[in-house]
C-alpha cells in the first residue's frame, strides 16, 4: 500500500465516511478488541468485520491481497507461542519430543492469532477507502490538526515511493565504482550501511528541497490557510462513530456475558 | 522606484571559506526580464535564493542589502515566485489542480476565488489536464509547466526562474520556455538563470554577467553583451550563442575489435529488443525520445543490470578469461577495471568523504598507482576542489567528478548517460576532447544523450531507438 497513490474515491456507503470519523471508529474498535485476551471476542470482531467489508466497498479478494503480510504474521504468532508460550496449562493435545502442546497454549495462540486479524481488517478498511489528500484535509478542518504537520506529513510521503528507485540506484552505481561485497558478510553489512547512509542523505537533500519550495509559496508564511477542499463531519458521520461504539460494546457484551471475557488489565 | 535593489550583496553559507556570492551591485527595473549568466560557482542560485528570502539568517552570513520594492526580502515574499529545477521536489500536492491551490490556500485565498484562479494558470501555462490528474502521470516539461502554475496563481511581480529546463529533455525543455512566452506578463519582472541561452534569450531584455566573489563584471542588451565579451565569456564557461565551438573530432583509425555485443536485450516495458555493438576506438551514440529505454541499455551494457531477455556478451579483449560470463556476474572491482559508467545522477556514485579520496576508490581497488588522480583533478578543473565533500559540489562540478571517478580506473568500454547534461561551455569543451583522446587511445565510448552539438562534436556512429 503506497500512502502517496491517487485513490479513486470510492461511493459505498461507508468508504464516503468523513476520514476522520473512519480513524476514530477504528481506533474505538481496535482498543475495544485489544480490552481482552480470550479468543471468543475478537472471532466475533472479525465477524462483524466481514459483514461490513461490503460496506466500505472493499472486496474480499482485496482483502487478501493486501493482507498476506498480516498472515505470515499470524503463522509467525502462532508458531512461536506453540513453541515458547510459557502457560502450558489445559491438557495435552500431542507431544514432540520435549515439546508438549496442550490446549491452554493452543488457546492462548488462537487468541493471539485472533486479534492481529481482528486489528489489521480495520486498518485496511480505513486506508484502502481513504484518500490521503482527504485525510490531511479532514485532520485539519475537523481535527483541528496543524495543517504544518498534516500537509507536511502528506507531502514527504509523495517523495516515499523515490525511496525504492533510488536504492536500486545506489547498488548499482556503488557496482559501477568497483565496491562489491565479493560474498563476505562483513563487507556486505558494510556496503548495506554505507547505502542506507547515502540513500538518509539523498532523502534529506530533498525533503530540504520541498520544505523550502513549499515555504517559497507562503507554506510558513502564517497567513491563516484556507482549504481548497471542503471536509464535512455530518451527522452521518457522529452516527457511524455511535455505530461503531454500539458494535464494541455488543461484542464485549457477549464476551462477558458467556463468561470467556479476561481483561488485559487487573 | 526600481524592482530590485541589490547593494554591496554577499552571502556566504555557514560553515564554507569561500562567499558564494559577493559584492554584487545590481538594480532591475519593475516589468524588466533579465538573465543572469556566470561560469559554474559563481553563485547565481544563491543570489536568486537570497531574492526570493529563502537564506534564513541563522544558514550563513550575509553583507550589504538586497530589497525588493524598497522592502527587505523577508517582507516582500509574497510578492515574489520561485520556479526550481527540479520537478520532483517543488510539486506538493498529488493532483494537477490541488497542487496549484495549494500557494493559494497559503496566502489565505478564500475558496470561491481560489479555483477559478487555479484554472486560470493552469490555462496561462497551456495545461488542459483534468484538474484531478494524478501529477506523476505528467511528463516531466508539463510538471515544469505545473509548477509555475503554481507559481503565477501567485500573482508575483516578480518570477525567479532557476534553471527551470535544466532537468529536461529537449522537448520537455521547449513546452516550459513556450509557457513562459504565453504565461509571464510584460508586468512582471523576471530574473532567471538558465544554461541554454540561445533558446531564452529572446525572451530577455538585458544580460547580467557574475563573476565568482566578483560582482557583476558585464550587463547590458544581449547582443552587446555577447559583441563585447563573447570570447571572454566563452572562455568561463559561459554558452554564448553563435561563438563557435572547437571542430568535431572524428575517429582517427578504423574501429578496432567489438568490445561487447548487446544480443536482442530486453527488458519490459522499459527496453524494446535491441541489438548492439561497441568496438574499441569508436564513440557511439544512443539517441531517441524520453521513455525509450536509453538509460536501462546504457545500465546493460555497463554490467550493471541484467536484462530479462537477450544478453550482453563481452569479448576476450575486453574481459580476458571472464568473457564467458555476462558483465552482471563479474566482480565489481573487474568491472571498474573494464567497464566504467557515469550516471545521471552524479551523487549516486560518491562513496568517499574527499573529492580526492573519490578519485582514490577505483585505483586503490586495482592496486595501482595514485598519479592518475592528480592528473583528472587538473584536467578536470577539480584540483581547489581536492579536500571538498563531494555532496557539496555544485551541479557541474558533480558531474565533472563523477566522469573523473570512471576514468580513474582506465576502463576500456566507457558507457556514459547524459553525461554534458547541465555542463558549462569550457568543461563540456574539455570533456568532448578527453573523450575523443580516449576513444583515439583504442577506449570503447558509448553516450546515451540529448545533446546534437555532442553527437557532432564526438560520434562516429549513431544508434536511434525508437518507441
Amino acid at each position: 500500500m503506497t500512502l502517496s497513490a491517487v485513490m479513486v474515491r470510492s461511493s459505498a456507503p461507508l468508504a464516503r465516511r468523513n476520514p476522520v470519523a473512519k480513524l476514530v471508529a477504528a481506533t474505538v474498535f481496535a482498543v475495544g478488541v485489544l480490552a481482552t485476551l480470550d479468543p471468543l471476542t475478537p472471532a466475533l470482531a472479525i465477524a462483524a468485520e466481514l459483514v461490513l467489508l461490503p460496506l466500505f466497498g472493499v472486496r474480499y479478494g482485496t482483502v487478501l491481497r493486501r493482507g498476506w503480510p498480516v498472515l505470515l504474521s499470524v503463522f509467525g504468532v502462532v508458531l512461536t507461542t506453540i513453541l515458547f508460550g510459557a502457560n502450558r496449562d489445559g491438557s495435552s493435545v500431542f507431544a514432540l519430543g520435549p515439546l508438549d502442546v496442550t490446549t491452554g497454549v493452543l488457546t492462548v495462540a488462537l487468541g493471539l492469532a485472533l486479534r492481529l486479524v481482528a486489528l489489521a481488517l480495520p486498518g485496511i478498511m480505513v486506508f484502502s477507502t481513504t484518500d490521503p489528500t482527504d485525510l490531511a484535509d479532514a485532520l485539519v478542518q475537523n481535527a483541528k490538526a496543524p495543517a504544518r504537520f498534516a500537509i507536511g506529513t502528506l507531502a514527504a510521503f509523495r517523495l516515499v515511493p523515490l525511496l525504492g528507485q533510488e536504492w536500486q540506484a545506489l547498488r548499482m552505481a556503488r557496482r559501477a565504482r568497483g565496491v562489491d561485497s565479493g560474498g563476505n558478510p562483513v563487507a556486505a553489512a558494510r556496503l548495506f550501511a554505507s547505502t542506507v547512509f547515502a540513500l538518509l542523505v539523498g532523502a534529506i537533500r530533498r525533503g530540504t528541497r520541498l520544505a523550502t519550495a513549499m515555504d517559497a509559496r507562503g507554506f510558513d508564511s502564517g497567513t491563516p490557510r484556507t482549504h481548497a477542499r471542503e471536509q464535512h463531519f455530518t451527522r452521518a458521520d457522529w452516527l457511524f462513530l455511535l455505530g461503531a461504539a454500539l458494535l464494541t460494546a455488543a461484542i464485549l457484551t457477549v464476551s462477558i456475558a458467556t463468561g470467556t471475557f479476561r481483561p488485559v488489565l487487573g | 522606484m526600481s524592482a530590485v535593489e541589490l547593494r554591496g550583496f554577499g552571502w556566504r553559507h555557514a560553515g564554507r571559506k569561500a562567499w558564494a556570492v559577493r559584492g554584487v551591485d545590481l538594480r532591475v527595473e519593475r516589468g524588466e526580464r533579465v538573465l543572469l549568466l556566470g561560469p559554474s560557482g559563481a553563485g547565481k542560485s544563491t543570489l536568486l535564493a537570497a531574492l526570493a528570502g529563502l537564506l534564513a539568517d541563522d544558514s550563513g552570513e550575509r553583507e550589504g542589502t538586497v530589497e525588493i520594492d524598497g522592502l527587505d526580502t523577508r517582507k516582500a515574499r509574497e510578492r515574489v515566485g520561485i520556479v526550481f529545477q527540479d520537478p520532483a521536489t517543488q510539486l506538493v500536492m498529488s493532483r494537477v489542480g490541488d497542487d496549484v491551490a495549494f500557494g493559494l490556500e497559503n496566502r489565505g485565498v478564500p475558496r470561491a476565488e481560489l479555483w477559478p484562479r487555479v484554472a486560470g494558470a493552469l490555462d496561462a501555462v497551456g495545461l488542459a489536464h483534468p484538474l484531478d490528474r494524478p501529477t506523476h502521470a505528467l511528463s516531466g516539461g508539463e510538471q515544469q509547466r505545473l509548477a509555475l502554475a503554481g507559481v503565477l496563481a501567485l500573482r508575483p511581480d516578480l518570477l525567479l526562474l532557476d534553471e527551470p529546463t535544466a532537468n529536461l529533455d529537449p522537448a520537455g525543455a521547449e513546452l516550459v520556455r513556450s509557457s513562459l512566452r504565453a504565461a509571464v506578463s510584460r508586468e512582471t519582472t523576471v530574473i532567471m538563470v538558465e544554461h541554454r541561452l540561445a533558446e531564452v534569450v529572446p525572451f530577455v531584455d538585458r544580460v547580467v554577467v557574475l563573476a565568482p566573489g566578483a560582482g557583476v563584471v558585464a550587463e547590458g542588451p544581449p547582443e552587446r553583451v555577447f559583441g563585447a565579451h563573447g570570447a571572454a565569456l566563452a572562455a568561463d564557461g559561459i554558452w554564448v550563442p553563435g561563438q563557435p565551438l572547437p571542430p568535431p573530432r572524428r575517429a582517427v583509425a578504423a574501429p578496432g575489435e567489438v568490445l561487447v555485443t548487446a544480443d536482442r536485450v530486453a527488458l519490459a516495458p522499459r527496453l524494446a529488443p535491441t541489438d548492439l555493438a561497441v568496438r574499441a576506438g569508436e564513440a557511439l551514440a544512443v539517441l531517441g525520445p524520453n521513455g525509450v529505454g536509453k538509460s536501462t541499455l546504457a545500465l546493460m551494457l555497463g554490467g550493471l543490470l541484467k536484462p530479462a531477455a537477450g544478453r550482453v556478451v563481452a569479448s576476450a579483449v575486453l574481459a580476458g578469461g571472464d568473457a564467458a560470463r555476462p558483465p552482471h556476474r563479474w566482480r565489481a572491482a573487474d568491472l571498474t577495471a573494464r567497464i566504467g559508467s557515469v550516471f545521471q545522477n552524479p551523487e549516486h556514485q560518491f562513496v568517499a568523504s574527499t573529492v580526492h579520496a573519490e578519485l582514490a576508490v577505483g585505483p586503490r581497488r586495482l592496486g595501482r598507482s595514485l598519479a592518475v588522480v592528480d592528473e583528472l583533478l587538473t584536467r578536470l578543473h577539480l584540483d581547489h576542489l581536492a579536500r571538498a565533500n563531494p555532496y557539496t559540489l555544485s551541479g557541474g562540478e558533480a558531474r565533472r567528478l563523477s566522469v573523473a571517478t570512471a576514468l580513474a580506473s582506465a576502463p576500456r568500454l566507457l558507457v556514459l548517460d547524459e553525461p554534458t547534461f547541465g555542463q558549462d561551455r569550457r568543461t563540456w569543451v574539455e570533456l568532448v576532447a578527453l573523450l575523443a583522446d580516449l576513444r583515439d587511445d583504442g577506449h570503447g565510448v558509448l553516450t546515451v544523450t540529448h545533446d546534437p552539438a555532442f553527437v557532432e562534436a564526438l560520434a562516429d556512429r549513431r544508434l536511434e531507438l525508437a518507441p
